[in-house]
């Protein structure tokens, strides 16, 4: 086999139009071999339509994409060999045991006889389902559907997993296992995943790369510093500060910080914006001073806010903009419950 | 696996690879027979099925003790009627399409509603192995069904009354369930189309068996109501103008029905005196000599009625077909 490239998927100019909507508007980015990426964006923003078109299941209005060189329209049967799809709100035939079901998928790979048999032992142990592999999987709840899911996908041995919203709906331990899982796979394995999520904080733990997605539009990519720099070079610090005792004195001070330039007070915590960063000189200034500080966080270093920020970027340069605040504002709420 | 072990086995894996296209084939068409098989559903129709025809048994055995012609009497298991209880023919008529529309009506939507479409097609298969496997799998269950229920009747028929099939009635007998299986197997097609248009598996319940409904008993009703406007027959003059006219403009559009199509195809097929489907005029008959119709004789005047139905049976399949080729995966 030739040398293969660094690039696993690479997407060109990719364009989706339903009728008169954009789902994908002229989308390029490239994932390279063994990496997690992250596809983030809210619900409607085009992961979806995007996930599909690299699967040859929608045909692209325009542009290209290519899975280690083969064409995704041309050749998705080649395509999806090396390619393993884990659908958002995956279903398995309830009447069928999980095991069953496996073994389903794995003759619809041309896999058969003894070598599937321990395949999907193998598999099952792994997900942690080896208990309820006889079950059916009508009696299956969400997280043990996801875990019987991954084994599914695993069942083909694909180089590339795209998985829609993994996280949706699981709990907080199934989450656990899960991103362990999502790391094993990338870091024992060596396989590269495309994950779409707009569950910020629990793929931030995972993704080696995130994509930030809004309105069919790819409007930063790159690490999480990566990101995390790019906002402060054309923005400003943001810190939560959390004094004991909190008096008017206090504020008195910290306006004679250097570099302060607003500061504001929501519930119990201070917010102080400024041109630098304020944590070691503030530390040290209200230690000599007396005061205990509970709390002191510079806000901008989870994706969260990183996501916020490019949300009101994105909105404000947005065209269509009723459409455009009617999301953000959606969004907005999300967030604020998330956090 | 790993993917460095995966790599070592390499030259397996292209093996495997060149003869997937089929194999995704198979492998659907497998579990959708095992599926229906195991099913409550197919139980519930061999029930049906298998009540009726052994009431249509009952009932052609009495019927049959008073028959004036002695000939082909085996046959008359099948389509005679006695004691109200109508024949096996006309029984299978109106019950075979349940079974076509039961297996089928819920084929893409349950699986669309189930989130495992989705999964299905992420898979190295032809996407329209998919729709060819529920077709298929379907058609081998009809058959099964059709194929058990004619040749058990006939044991029973054979053992209770102790006639013997000539060879002839055999092979009529074949046919007619041959035909039979098309027949279903339209509803089939007809009902996975609907399936595929309908979001819903009851939307798409309902949709069939009101098409079914519509051809069972309504269409009869709507041809004579045309063929009356067309060629009205109100007084004697225009009863004799239009009374040919209005006949055949009558039956042709009943033919449209899949329904009266089968029912004149296998009334020829199993009754050897019918020697015409169309109206025959008195002049046409003179000189003809009474008779019984050979097999190929017989088969030759109901062969119009096969081709259309198994084109029927065509047009519905390819439209489920494009229908399935041409629609989005997703499910929201």
């Amino acid at each position: 086999m030739a040398e293969k490239s660094r690039n696993v998927i690479e997407i060109s100019h990719l364009t989706k139009q339903y009728g008169e909507k954009t789902a994908v508007n002229d989308l390029s980015l490239s994932i390279r071999r063994g990496e997690v990426f992250g596809l983030l964006g809210p619900n409607g923003a085009g992961k979806t339509t995007t996930i599909l078109m690299l699967l040859g299941l929608t045909e692209p209005t325009g542009g290209t994409a290519l899975i280690e060189g083969m064409e995704c329209t041309r050749s998705p049967l080649e395509v999806k060999r090396i390619v393993g799809y884990l659908p958002d709100n995956v279903g398995f035939y309830t009447d069928m045991t999980g095991r069953q079901n496996l073994r389903f998928t794995g003759r619809l790979n041309g896999l058969q006889g003894q070598e599937l048999e321990d395949r999907i032992d193998r598999l099952l142990e792994r997900v942690g389902m080896t208990q309820a592999a006889d079950l059916r999987t009508g009696a299956y709840s969400k997280g043990m559907r996801q875990r019987l899911g991954i084994a599914d996908v695993l069942i083909k041995d694909p180089e590339i997993i795209i998985m829609d919203e993994p996280t949706l709906g699981i709990d907080p331990e199934g989450m656990r296992e899960l991103l362990a899982l999502i790391r094993e796979l990338s870091v024992e394995d060596g396989r590269t995943l495309l994950i779409s999520s707009h569950q910020l904080h629990q793929i931030q733990q995972v993704c080696d790369r995130v994509g930030i997605f809004v309105d069919g539009s790819l409007i930063a990519s790159g690490t999480l510093p990566e990101l995390e720099e790019q906002i402060r070079r054309d923005g400003s610090y943001l810190l939560e500060l959390g004094v004991h005792p909190c008096d008017d004195r206090l504020f008195g001070m910290l306006y004679q910080q250097e570099g302060v330039e607003h500061i504001s007070k929501e519930g119990d915590t201070i917010l102080i914006t400024s041109k630098q960063d304020l944590r070691g000189s503030l530390t040290k200034f209200l230690g000599e001073r007396g005061y205990t500080i509970q709390h002191l966080h510079q806000r901008g270093g989870d994706l969260d806010e990183i996501y916020r920020r490019y949300f009101e970027k994105a909105g404000q340069s947005d065209e269509r903009n009723d459409f455009g605040k009617k999301k953000k504002h959606g969004w907005k709420h999300r967030g604020a419950q998330a956090r | 696996m790993t993917l460095e072990k995966r790599k070592s086995t390499d030259g397996n894996t292209e093996e495997r690879r060149r003869v997937k296209g089929m194999t995704g084939l198979h492998a659907l068409y497998r579990k959708e027979l095992a599926d229906h098989f195991k099913s409550r559903r197919f139980l519930i129709l061999l029930l049906l099925i298998g009540g009726t025809s052994f009431a249509s048994l009952y009932g052609a055995i009495s019927g049959l003790s008073d028959a004036a012609d002695s000939n082909f009497l085996f046959l008359g298991l099948y389509t005679a009627s006695g004691n109200s209880i109508p024949s096996f023919m006309s029984f299978i008529a109106l019950l075979g399409p349940i079974i076509g529309l039961a297996l089928g009506f819920d084929a893409v939507n349950s699986e669309r509603a189930g989130g495992t479409l989705n999964r299905l097609v992420a898979q190295p298969i032809y996407r329209d192995s998919i729709i060819i496997g529920k077709f298929l799998a379907g058609t081998a269950v009809i058959a099964v069904i059709i194929y058990a229920m004619g040749i058990a009747l006939g044991a029973v028929g054979i053992v209770v009354t102790g006639l013997k099939p000539s060879a002839e009635e055999v092979l009529r007998i074949l046919i007619f369930l041959t035909f039979t299986v098309i027949y279903v197997a339209f509803w089939l097609a007809l009902s996975i189309l609907f399936s595929i248009v309908c979001r819903h598996a009851a939307t798409s319940a309902l949709a069939s068996i009101a098409v079914w409904i519509f051809f069972a008993i309504f269409m009869s009703l709507v041809a004579s109501i045309v063929a009356n406007a067309v060629y009205p027959m109100t007084d004697e003059y225009s009863m004799l103008v239009n009374s040919l006219n209005n006949y055949t403009l009558e039956q042709n559009l009943n033919r449209i029905s899949p329904y009266y199509l089968y029912s004149e195809a296998v009334s020829t097929i199993m009754n050897p005196s019918v020697r015409s489907v169309n109206i025959v005029t008195v002049n046409q008959l003179t000189g003809a000599i009474s008779g019984y119709l050979g097999l190929g004789q017989s088969l030759l005047l109901v062969w119009p009625h096969l081709t259309g139905l198994a084109a029927l049976m065509l047009i519905a399949f390819g439209g489920s077909y494009i229908g399935f080729m041409r629609q989005e995966v997703r499910s929201n």
